[in-house]
């Protein structure tokens, strides 16, 4: 699908992603006393990459390279039967979660359907004793009883906005933007491989 | 990569890129089956239909086992107990199931073209679970799969198919699928099992010689003999069919060392093959086949009821 | 009282008319034709830009009356005879009872007197109940008013049951028209056997199935000297025996069905469409080609239908379920002069010839001509009238015409039958 959507700012750039991730990380830290006994899970296309991120500086800050898994929550959606095309990418938890603290991670928090399937998915795989969830823009509207307990920003955006972000490793830089959606088109997520 | 099919009825109406989307998502579906618990609310509210028309346990319950994974509540509708035995026409019957008010309907049938036909008298989505001589196209699907898993890619790809083609609603799908997959396939048996125009399949090779076609292949694909069926028509006897199509021991060596060996099922050890062929560790995928049906199967359904994309508001 | 038709472009070869001129009927016989005719008291149509030729027959119509009614009945299909243009058909015997003997002819022929809307000339089978086993009693049907023999419908496998059949018939003097198929080799075969048998996974009906028993039939007039008709040939090979016969002068004809020259196997696709399945299948276009080039050159003596109506619910199956057959008595004429006369293939004296002359010659029937004295069954057609196939405005039970939706170019107006009129501008007389 094409995307036709106009940037109209700039909320976040490199710099201020990576220092919101680093201070994301230190709050999981501290929340859960340490590292011991977390995983980290990202939503597919975007959280995935934060979380390998998160691991990372979890990493350089404790030393410790804690469970990292990455899921796809297609088959749970709420919506698929208003959606057009698929682009199912396996889910990837190589490791029990009974028991574990996870922490969710997701880019953009909006109306909260995408964490409510997550959390289905995820109960579907094992019974983790916790569940957090950290996302590195909320942008407000949720439509569920849902919040995160790690924000990087907030946002306050409108309806007829698209707040998305842009990873180095998929879209060649890193931003958080906020763009105006045409009408008819899709708002989320960007398509993977940049636009 | 928008995927836009309401039916599977016809695998040449799909494109590689419809093909390649159904076995990546079979795959996304592969971790799914490896789980505990093997079941996603994906099509939950959905109701599908098994119409099977004709005796079928295998491909049946493999369809049933992916519909209740996939959390559609199904319906088994056919077999010696239903309608068309006692005269109803199949039109009338489809009429009988838009009144459930389904979502889809698994249709396996002796006529072909009997999926069409629902088609026109259903708003039903219809996937093609075998129709008459026709085409059987998930069958081809969780075939390719499994090449797939094994060979990573299928250009250039040697496929023999061995065995009955002509009758052979597997072929009607397998040859054209091979084909748009880039694979060359060559068929292989005696001419009263090869169809009128082995060509129209779009074979690249038809020959009757097994042991010249068996060192360029690099996946041997044995279709089953119905052997209460054919014996002492199409060929004189089994023990002949066997002595000249039959993959054995002795022939292995004819093999390139990493082809492997498929078939539809159920197997007939001593016809299509002796049994240490049949149970070859490195060779023989049939079982993997056989999975690999579930996670296809799965995705065709969760695919053609809508599919969907990664543009969830978050 | 007498009848003026004016103006009408007349085509009748046997005669060597062909330009505009009147016809004056009298007692239903032509009593004059010429310029400028004048009758006190004669009712006159005036047929300016429409063309009068001798009455179309089409030798190869199936009724379904008696046992098949709810299929198409005498009444019916002689209303869609005419409707097409036609002022005679000749009546399979494949009914219920089977027309078999001499009082199923008589019942055809005092139904067709009562209801029909055209002249009806029944067709008695060759053999008891088609089962090519034992001779029917031909004599009692010639009695009767049969016109020829037959087993339509099925090939009879047995040549020594052939040769008895040709053998015993000639003595008649009636044609005995044949299909022609080796059931050993068609078995169940559903369409031609080739590229769509492959496609669409339907057993084959090779055009050998039909090959091998026109060439066996060839031989055994040779042997007997019991004229044959070749019905609804298929295949340029068949075509090619039938050239040689006539030319070794053995007397052989056939005929050629619109559907088998305009439509190639190739019409069916995915859809699996049941009015495409007929029996013989739709062949090759290289066969359409070639049986196109046999009208023109006279190897196909006549053009007929095969009308096969059948009930939409029977058509509406499985294509293996759905019976053989379509139907033809309403776009036969149209199609030809569509596709033949419109397109230049053949001329309208050559149309006259393969559908009102040749027919009436190999059934042996009374010639029509137009010509004082003659019989006045009559088919006017305007070359003009562009119109769509519609199986609503069909005048026959059936739908299952191959060609529904067809754009066509020409179509009958005007019928008479002895003098009297069974279509009046398109509207079939009540």
């Amino acid at each position: 699908m094409k995307d036709t959507c106009q940037v109209k700012s700039v909320v976040m750039d490199g710099a201020e992603i990576e220092r919101s991730l680093t201070r994301i990380a230190h709050q999981i830290l501290e929340a859960n006393h340490g590292a011991e006994n977390l995983a980290i899970v990202g939503i597919v296309t975007r959280g995935d990459l934060l979380a390998k991120r998160l691991v990372e500086k979890i990493e350089e800050i404790e030393g410790v390279k804690v469970d990292l898994g990455s899921l796809d929550i297609s088959f749970y959606r709420d919506d698929f039967m208003t959606n057009f095309a698929p682009a199912v990418h396996a889910t990837h938890i190589p490791f029990d979660i009974d028991g574990k603290h996870i922490v969710l991670v997701d880019d953009v928090l909006y109306t909260g359907r995408t964490i409510r399937a997550a959390l289905d998915a995820l109960m579907d795989l094992g019974r983790p004793s916790v569940i957090q969830l950290a996302v590195l823009v909320d942008r407000g509207h949720r439509e569920l009883p849902i919040r995160a307990d790690f924000v990087g920003k907030n946002v306050p955006s409108a309806h007829d906005e698209n707040v998305r972000l842009f990873l180095e490793e998929v879209d060649g830089r890193s931003a958080v933007e906020i763009l105006d959606v045409a009408p008819g088109s899709r708002a989320g997520s960007a398509p993977l491989g940049g636009e | 990569m928008a995927f836009n099919h309401k039916h599977l009825i016809d695998i040449t109406e799909y494109s590689r890129e419809d093909i390649m989307t159904i076995l990546e998502t079979a795959k996304a579906f592969s971790e799914v089956n490896q789980r505990a618990i093997k079941k996603v609310p994906t099509l939950k509210g959905k109701t599908i239909v098994n119409m099977f028309n004709e005796p079928s346990t295998r491909t049946r319950s493999s369809f049933e086992l992916a519909e209740k994974r996939l959390s559609a509540d199904s319906l088994n509708f056919g077999g010696s107990s239903t309608a068309t035995v006692k005269g109803e026409s199949l039109v009338d019957t489809v009429a009988t199931l838009n009144s459930y008010k389904i979502d889809m309907i698994i249709v396996r049938d002796k006529h072909a073209g009997a999926p069409h036909i629902i088609t026109q008298h259903s708003p039903a989505a219809v996937i093609d679970a075998g129709d008459g001589k026709h085409q059987h196209p998930t069958q081809a699907l969780l075939d390719l799969y499994t090449i797939w898993e094994h060979k990573q890619n299928f250009e250039g790809l040697k496929v023999g198919i061995v065995g009955d083609i002509g009758h052979s609603r597997v072929c009607g799908s397998l040859v054209p699928a091979l084909k748009i997959m880039g694979a060359e396939v060559t068929l292989i048996g005696p001419a009263t099992l090869m169809p009128a125009r082995p060509d129209v399949l779009g074979a690249d090779h038809v020959t009757a010689d097994l042991d010249a076609a068996l060192p360029e292949l690099d996946v041997v694909y044995m279709l089953r003999i119905q052997r209460e069926r054919l014996e002492g028509a199409p060929f004189p006897s089994l023990r002949e069919y066997h002595k000249l199509f039959g993959l054995t021991k002795d022939r292995e060596q004819l093999m390139k060392p990493d082809a492997i060996i498929c078939h539809p099922g159920p197997i007939n050890r001593g016809v299509e093959f002796d049994s240490y062929m049949a149970d070859h560790p490195q060779r023989s995928v049939i079982l993997e086949q056989v999975y690999a049906g579930i996670c296809v199967r799965m995705a065709v359904m969760y695919l053609l009821l809508g599919g969907a994309d990664n543009g969830l508001a978050s | 009282m007498a009848l003026l038709l004016k103006n009408a472009h007349i085509v009748d070869p046997a005669v060597e008319l062909d330009g505009v001129a009147d016809v004056l009927i009298e007692d239903g016989k032509i009593a004059a034709v010429g310029e400028g005719l004048a009758a006190e008291g004669a009712e006159v149509r005036d047929l300016s830009g429409k063309y009068l030729v001798p009455g179309l027959v089409d030798m190869h119509v199936h009724l379904r009356e008696p046992g098949f009614e709810h299929k198409e009945d005498i009444e019916s299909g002689t209303r869609a005879a005419a409707h097409g243009g036609f002022t005679g058909v000749c009546a399979m015997p494949n009914t219920d009872p089977v027309c078999d003997n001499g009082v199923a002819v008589g019942y055809v022929r005092a139904r067709a007197a009562e209801v029909g809307k055209c002249r009806v000339y029944p067709a008695g089978a060759m053999s008891k109940g088609l089962a090519g086993e034992i001779l029917s009693e031909m004599g009692d049907m010639v009695a009767q008013g049969a016109v020829a023999f037959t087993d339509d419908g099925k090939g009879v496998q047995d040549a020594g049951m052939m040769r008895r059949v040709m053998d015993y018939g000639k003595m008649f003097g009636k044609v005995m028209m044949v299909h022609c198929q080796d059931d050993g080799l068609v078995g169940a075969g559903q369409v031609n056997e080739g590229v769509v048998s492959t496609r669409l996974g339907l057993l084959g009906w090779p055009a050998e199935g039909e090959e091998i028993e026109i060439a066996r039939d060839i031989a055994l007039c040779r042997l007997t000297g019991c004229p044959l008709h070749i019905q609804h040939i298929t295949t340029a090979r068949g075509l090619d025996m039938v050239r040689a016969a006539k030319e070794e002068g053995l007397p052989v004809t056939c005929e050629v069905t619109p559907h088998h020259l305009f439509l190639s196997e190739d019409a069916l696709d995915g859809t699996y469409n049941t009015s495409l399945k007929v029996n013989p299948p739709l062949r090759t276009q290289a066969d359409c080609d070639a049986l196109i080039e046999g009208v023109v050159d006279g190897s196909i003596d006549c053009i007929v239908t095969d009308h096969a109506p059948h009930a939409d619910w029977e058509k509406a199956h499985e294509f293996e379920y759905a019976p053989f057959g379509m139907t033809g008595l309403e776009t036969s004429l149209a199609l030809v002069l569509t596709n033949l006369v419109g397109k230049g293939v053949i001329d309208y004296g050559k149309m006259v010839d393969v559908m009102s002359i040749a027919p009436r010659e190999i059934l042996g029937l009374e010639p029509v001509k137009i010509a004082e004295g003659s019989v006045a069954d009559i088919t006017v057609f305007d070359p003009t009238i562009e119109w769509t196939v519609d199986g609503e405005d069909f005048e026959s039970k059936a739908h299952n015409s191959g060609f529904l939706g067809a754009a066509l170019i020409g179509r009958a107006t005007d019928v008479y039958v002895g003098g009297v009129a069974t279509m009046i501008d398109g509207k079939v007389v009540a």
